[in-house]
């Protein structure tokens, strides 16, 4: 199946999202956040938390004045380790603090030095989990996609170990933990194991670390790789990326202005962050997730299809200038078309199949219906039915199972059983049913493909024209009005003094 | 006078009903029968496992139809709905305009860590829902989406510096009992702040009905399936009925 569509207005929308991202990535170059910083600390080996539950990172960044923060507080870690000879999770341990040592004038040379190796061993690490990866898939190939994707949100992390595996079983290829509801807008990353979650687990390095154990454990049982995802965007994008490229995460949910217009977190919090943690991303193999499923379940689908290529190619320019190569770019869509609108399923099809021929590198990923899914589970699995038909016709790669139950509950075990089953069947049954369709030239299908390109090129002009920023400010997506200096976590972003240092930065930087 | 209804399945009165779920067992003949007496144990009659087979290690599911001895005395029902009449969109402003004769300030939000916003929006945005428009859309109303995630003292702010004479709270967000938490004390701080006369307090969300809103003290509860002219019109007969008494 192949649409017509016209390269030039392509190669336009791209050079207009090139000009939209160009001022955010000034921005993001002169100015670092408390999650980067963290982040960094929490690379050199400063994870864990305090008895009272603060984490190691938050108290250390929390300490420094801002005069000091200013010039990365990786700087004020080499110098306490220089000071001191102790290594930075010895610090952390027995919670020595910059401000209660008197470091005297420790000379910049000598900071970097100390630090070094722990800089070499972060880097090696991160490597070495990305190694593992490669050498799983190798050994443990996956089934081929569309890869079925559940999601496991008991609250408990063990009761999710037991779906997950149970999911893996009945055919999952990807297992994600939803995070508690809420935990996008805590400043700090919880820890350790956890048992009690709102309407998901919480992300912590603990609760990777059972997972992934869990699913090496089924995927050498079963012979073939499963793979693990959480939840990046939100208040702690770059820690949450550090500790997922520790623990072998496979997947991150990670846009770019997702924060800002659905958790109202503060854009420029965001934008710095979603940079610094997509180059952890880059560097660890991790294949981000972005959210434009949002603008769907927000908004009617039909009307907002042209936003969400828009938001396609923000986040691919976005991704690019992090380094994150295409096969690493999830880009998101959903299919979310009223059942009742005549010629709805034709409308998906064209939509995700201009987002496969605009996008030929990239993991795209396609999320269920969950707009229109009531409590009638039986409309419901038939719905999801045709979602997989579109999935495999138009060659989606990461498939997010739809739950007959959607809208009622977290899915139960049974649940995923049955959702995975209809996947698998409408996935086998039509596997080549793509590649032997033809579209009618200027049929419906190619028609909606180019009214939705067109639409999209004409917002990103507009875009571009205002910025993005304001753009975001006035509204522009899914109808939401962001202040620059509004949001959650607007104080946690400052301008980087001339001598601000991240080393992580520094190797991690395209 | 009584009058009794069970399930149909072909035939009046034959209590027809199917059940699905999941045993933490693998899958055996001895498992489907393990399924037939737990639902004999439930009070079923004529249990036939229609379907059972193992999904994963340790886990099997079962599609099983019975027969269900009970029944239930309708005229022992209440009506629980909060629907008022049906009014069109401008029935509704001009009820307002005649009985209220000023704007309603309504303000809706999605409380605690909720960040559903899915029904808030189509009970509130001008688009609406099923052809059916949203409050913003009609002309005596003043709304105010506040979004998701909005914490309760935030909101009860908002309500006293905008003077909002009516909210819509929604929360699908349903485990371990957070939405009703957050609804009672919603209902608690409104009444410690005296404001809980004043405002017209509604309920929404995919599990809410009018019944449990009122439990939980509030005017009114809508469940899945609502369209906004039915808020619309419930605020504006209620609105309407309160200044007649007032005056």
């Amino acid at each position: 199946m192949q649409l017509r569509i016209d390269p030039d207005r392509v190669a336009g929308a791209r050079r207009l999202a090139a000009t939209i991202v160009d001022p955010v990535e000034a921005f993001i170059e002169t100015h670092s956040t408390v999650a980067v910083e963290r982040a960094a600390l929490r690379l050199l080996g400063m994870n864990g938390a305090a008895e009272d539950g603060v984490p190691h990172a938050n108290r250390f960044v929390d300490d420094l004045p801002s005069e000091v923060l200013a010039q990365g507080a990786v700087r004020a870690l080499g110098a306490l380790v220089a000071e001191t000879g102790h290594s930075p999770a010895t610090l952390a341990e027995r919670g020595l603090l910059p401000s209660s040592i008197a470091c005297g004038a420790v000379p910049e040379a000598a900071a970097r030095a100390v630090l070094k190796p722990y800089v070499e061993e972060a880097l090696n690490r991160i490597d070495a989990r990305r190694a593992e990866r490669a050498a799983f898939l190798a050994r443990l190939p996956q089934l081929p996609p569309p890869l079925l994707y559940v999601i496991v949100a008991s609250g408990d992390i063990y009761e999710d170990r037991t779906a997950a595996v149970a999911a893996a079983e009945a055919g999952a290829q990807i297992i994600a933990v939803i995070r508690s509801t809420g935990q996008s807008l805590l400043d700090f990353v919880p820890e350790g194991a956890t048992t009690e979650g709102f309407g998901g687990t919480y992300a912590t390095q603990a609760n990777f670390a059972i997972m992934r154990e869990a699913l090496d454990t089924v995927s050498e049982r079963l012979g073939r790789y499963v793979m693990l995802t959480n939840y990046a965007s939100g208040l702690c994008m770059p820690e949450i990326a550090a500790l997922a490229a520790l623990e072998r995460l496979d997947m991150l949910l990670n846009d770019s202005m997702y924060g800002i217009l659905f958790r109202d977190i503060n854009m420029k919090r965001t934008f710095v962050d979603q940079h610094f943690s997509r180059m952890l991303n880059a560097r660890s193999g991790i294949v981000i997730n972005t959210g434009e499923d949002n603008y769907l379940t927000t908004a009617d689908a039909v009307e907002q299809a042209p936003a969400v290529l828009a938001s396609q190619f923000i986040n691919e320019e976005f991704a690019h200038r992090a380094g994150l190569p295409d096969a690493q770019i999830g880009l998101g869509d959903a299919y979310e078309i009223d059942p009742d609108l005549e010629d709805g399923f034709l409308y998906a099809v064209a939509q995700a199949q201009l987002a496969r021929q605009l996008f030929p590198d990239a993991p795209l990923k396609y999320m269920p219906p969950t707009k229109h899914m009531t409590g009638d589970i039986f409309k419901g699995h038939l719905i999801d039915a045709l979602f997989n038909l579109t999935s495999v016709m138009t060659k989606q790669t990461i498939h997010l199972c739809g739950m007959p139950t959607e809208a009622i509950h977290t899915p139960f075990l049974g649940d995923r059983a049955l959702s995975l089953e209809n996947a698998r069947y409408v996935m086998t049954t039509a596997r080549h049913f793509g590649d032997e369709i033809e579209l009618r030239p200027d049929g419906i299908v190619e028609r909606r493909a180019q009214e939705v390109l067109r639409g999209s090129h004409e917002l990103l002009e507009r875009v571009a024209k205002r910025g993005l920023m304001a753009s975001i400010e006035t509204g522009f997506f899914a109808d939401v009005r962001r202040s620059p200096d509004g949001g959650r976590g607007f104080d946690g972003v400052f301008e980087r003094d001339a001598r601000y240092w991240n080393p992580f930065e520094d190797a991690l930087s395209p | 006078m009584s009058r009794y209804v069970k399930p149909y399945g072909d035939t009046l009165d034959d209590g027809k009903v199917q059940l699905s779920f999941t045993l933490p067992m693998d899958w055996s003949e001895a498992a489907d029968e393990a399924a037939r007496r737990l639902v004999v144990a439930m009070g079923f009659g004529d249990v036939t496992v229609a379907e059972g087979r193992s999904i994963a290690s340790g886990f099997s599911f079962f599609v099983v139809y019975a027969s269900t001895p009970a029944s239930v005395d309708l005229a022992a029902l209440a009506a629980p709905a909060a629907r008022v009449a049906t009014l069109t969109m401008e029935q509704i402003d001009a009820l307002i305009r005649e009985s209220v004769r000023r704007k309603i300030r309504v303000a809706g939000a999605c409380i605690g860590t909720d960040a559903h916003t899915v029904g808030i929006d189509a009970i509130l945005n001008m688009k609406g829902y099923r052809g059916d428009y949203g409050l913003e859309r009609y002309k005596e109303f003043e709304t105010f989406n506040l979004g998701s995630q909005v914490s309760i003292e935030r909101l009860v702010e908002f309500v006293k510096e905008e003077r909002i004479d009516a909210i819509l709270v929604s929360q699908v967000v349903t485990q371990k009992g957070s939405d009703v938490q957050n609804f009672t004390a919603l209902g608690e701080l409104l009444e410690a702040e005296g404001l809980r006369d004043r405002v017209l307090l509604i309920a929404g969300g995919p599990r809410m009905t009018n019944l449990l809103a009122n439990e939980l003290g509030y005017d009114a509860g809508f469940g899945r399936g609502t369209l906004p002219s039915e808020v619309a019109a419930f605020i504006a007969t209620r609105s309407a009925e309160r200044r007649t008494v007032r005056q």
